[in-house]
């Protein structure tokens, strides 16, 4: 069974504004019948100030297709037009307290209902880009038309590559022989041939050649050639914390895109105690996040330095 | 009120009196079968009893055809791979579109290593067409693998005849009961069935036992290598307890076979014809003629399966679909693709398999409670008018995603 929120159940059993709305002037319908789950969100919208009067949802679909579509609803009413498409399926799906990762796909259905639905307010013809493969990796929700995307467009050839490039086999690697099958095929098509990692210690080895970033952020300062000359004793205690600081503060953009920060909590040595914040915590990437933070500052620094959860360090 | 269980065929209860002889096994009951001390003997003794017992459900003629395994997937697996590799020159396996993953995955597996499959089909009533099998029955098919029961709509396949015409063409030929063994007597003495699977937790054993029975004679190679249990077809210490359980459910499955297919038939019979009487636009799936006693697939049209699966569950009723949503796969369930049935009712489909357990109370409180849900879901479904489906409802609502 699916470990559904309080508030999709809620929202399930007592769908809010199911059916459609009389007098509707926006409609959207999208969906897929082949996976089960469409919707149909019909918009009163008021013309002089373009504000949602009104939204009703009709939904063929699971439990958490429902929930969504009640949502979305609740969410655009008395929002104008432009307000309303702002949000996004994170939205969507922090709204109902969090999907599972296989029903993610629901939120995003209702996103790209309510943007078919202003399109057909506004006479504009709206086309998806939606496209949708079957779930490869369950930690991070990828999907296989993804990983097939980034492993062509990028030239991908292992699997730490397309974990590095997709999240794709972060997490609990169950997947790995799903994508070591995607790269045999895409390789293939390309005219290479796919090459296990070997096992064990020796798999460092081959992806020394190629460092791809996890967190793709540029960090001003950040030359790693340069760096080593300046590190080691040559920098004050807060220097260094300066240079942290500099550091988290690049990569700042990226983790707020996502609702999230990171503040410096302390640092010891080469261990740097790090809060992750808003929608970091708690998130099923922090251990990524993390990662990735822990291979800017080894770069910026010219030094190796870990990275902590402020959470794990020893009572003063 | 209790809760009400009708998926029979995803598990089924343990019977009290099956868990009461298993207890012994956990204390003083301990010992290794394969020791020559006494606390292994005993141990031994019981063993051989349950696998008497097995044998007897199975009508198998000898005792050492039974080989305990650790789950029906186990024994589906060991039967084909040990036929390919006993015919290593044959490429070829004969399989049904309609299969259970524990057959169908491993025969795409091995599709990728450069085996051939062919999948039998099926007409939009689940059944197989034996012209297109007898055409394919050549001297390159190493084995042939069809179930006896479908787990989803219940129907049944001729395997007793397809199993003598693979024999009669020198194909060895397995075939997964573990939905019809206890449901469908069975004397596999009589036929030409070289390799069957079974598991223990569909017939009120615990999960975590199986078998495969392998015809005397049948040429095998096991799939665990290692000690010399189950005569070195199945290394691997045996599973005493639950093996003790398989054997008793065995005998209680005997007992209660006319029960099955008489009172556990009407109350199926009785909860399809309540269900259809009060819910429009729903339609039994498979063959419906032909299937087992205690298995029931209705599709209802213009709804999704896991929302009427929520809703039933929050009244205490446990049932399960074959729509795309409750496996997270992105089609519904193969076999009502296989049958043809359109994606508008496919994702609608429930499975409610009943049991021994079940009461013909149960049934009418599931009768009185299923069409209010159906009729709640679909006041949200964008097919669904004030009183019936819209017009024309693929044209009418016709969301396409690139």
């Amino acid at each position: 069974m699916w470990d559904y929120s309080e508030k999709v159940k809620e929202h399930f059993y007592n769908p809010k504004n199911a059916g459609a709305v009389a007098d509707a002037n926006g409609v959207g319908d999208v969906g897929s019948i082949s996976c089960g789950d469409a919707l149909r969100l019909t918009l009163k919208v008021e013309p002089e100030t373009e504000i949602i009067l009104d939204a009703g949802f009709q939904t063929f679909g699971c439990g958490s297709a429902i929930a969504s579509s009640s949502a979305l609803t609740e969410m655009v009413k008395g929002k104008t037009l432009d307000e309303a498409l702002q949000i996004s399926n994170q939205d969507i799906a922090d709204f109902l307290d969090g999907l599972p990762p296989e029903k993610m796909h629901c939120s995003v259905m209702g996103r790209e209902a309510l943007q078919a639905a202003v399109a057909n307010y506004r006479g504009e013809e709206w086309s998806d880009d939606h496209e949708e493969g079957a779930l490869v990796c369950k930690c991070f929700a990828i999907d296989e038309v993804m990983v097939r995307d980034t492993i062509k467009a990028n030239n991908l050839s292992s699997v730490e590559e397309v974990t590095n490039y997709t999240k794709a086999g972060g997490g609990c690697s169950s997947c790995h022989e799903a994508i070591e099958n995607l790269l045999t095929e895409e390789m293939a098509a390309r005219g290479e041939t796919f090459v296990p990692a070997a096992s064990g210690k020796k798999k460092a080895k081959k992806v020394e050649k190629k460092k791809p970033d996890l967190v793709e952020i540029e960090v001003p300062g950040a030359v790693p050639a340069a760096a080593p000359a300046a590190a080691k004793g040559g920098l004050t205690l807060v220097q260094r914390i300066r240079k942290i600081e500099e550091v988290l503060e690049a990569m700042r953009p990226a983790l707020r895109a996502d609702n999230g920060d990171v503040e410096l909590v302390d640092v010891d040595g080469k261990t740097v105690y790090v809060n992750l914040v808003g929608a970091c915590s708690g998130c099923q990437m922090a251990a990524m996040t993390l990662g990735g933070i822990q291979q800017k500052l080894i770069e910026a620094m010219g030094e190796f330095i870990k990275v902590i959860p402020a959470s794990e360090r020893p009572a003063a | 009120m209790s809760d009400i269980y009708l998926d029979n065929n995803a598990t089924t209860m343990v019977d009290p009196a099956i868990v009461d002889a298993m207890l012994p096994f956990f204390t003083e009951q301990f010992g290794n079968p394969s020791s020559l001390h006494s606390f292994g003997n005993k141990v031994g003794m019981a063993l051989k009893k349950a696998r008497g017992q097995v044998q007897k459900i199975l009508g198998a003629e000898h005792d050492s055809e039974i080989i305990f395994t650790s789950c029906g997937s186990e024994s589906d697996s060991t039967a084909i791979l040990s036929a390919l590799k006993a015919n290593p020159e044959r490429k070829e396996i004969i399989t049904t579109v309609v299969e259970h993953p524990a057959v169908l995955n491993l025969c795409e597996y091995l599709e990728t290593e450069g085996y051939i499959v062919h999948k039998l089909k099926v007409d939009s009533k689940g059944r197989l067409d034996l012209d297109e099998y007898a055409k394919l029955l050549t001297d390159e098919v190493a084995v042939v693998s069809v179930m006896w029961a479908n787990n989803e709509t219940g129907t049944i396949f001729p395997v007793e005849k397809m199993a003598e015409m693979a024999d009669e063409a020198g194909i060895l030929f397995h075939t997964d009961a573990v939905q019809a063994v206890g449901k469908i007597p069975m004397n596999l003495q009589d036929t030409a069935i070289h390799m069957l699977s079974l598991s223990g937790h569909k017939l009120h054993a615990p999960k975590g036992v199986g078998v495969l029975y392998l015809k005397r004679g049948t040429r095998f190679r096991p799939l665990l290598r290692g000690g010399h249990q189950e005569r070195g077809r199945r290394a691997g210490t045996e599973n005493a307890a639950s093996i003790v359980g398989l054997g008793l459910a065995c005998e209680q499955a005997m007992e209660h076979m006319e029960f099955e297919n008489v009172q556990v038939k009407a109350m199926r019979d009785r909860l399809q014809e309540g269900i259809l009487a009060a819910v429009p636009n729903a339609f039994p799936t498979g063959d419906v003629d032909n299937r087992l006693p205690n298995t029931l697939n209705i599709a209802f049209e213009y709804i999704e399966g896991e929302a009427i699966l929520l809703l039933m569950n929050k009244m205490g009723i446990a049932a399960s679909s074959g729509s795309a949503c409750t496996s997270g796969s992105l089609e519904p369930s193969h076999v009502m693709k296989a049958m043809g049935i359109p994606y508008t009712a496919a994702h609608g489909t429930v499975r409610f398999s009943l049991s021994r357990y079940n009461t013909m109370d149960e049934v009418e409180r599931v009768i009185e409670a299923v069409p209010p849900i159906v009729a709640k879901l679909r006041k949200l479904s964008p097919y669904w008018g004030e009183n019936g489906p819209v017009e024309n409802p693929e044209q009418a609502f016709a969301p396409v995603y690139a």
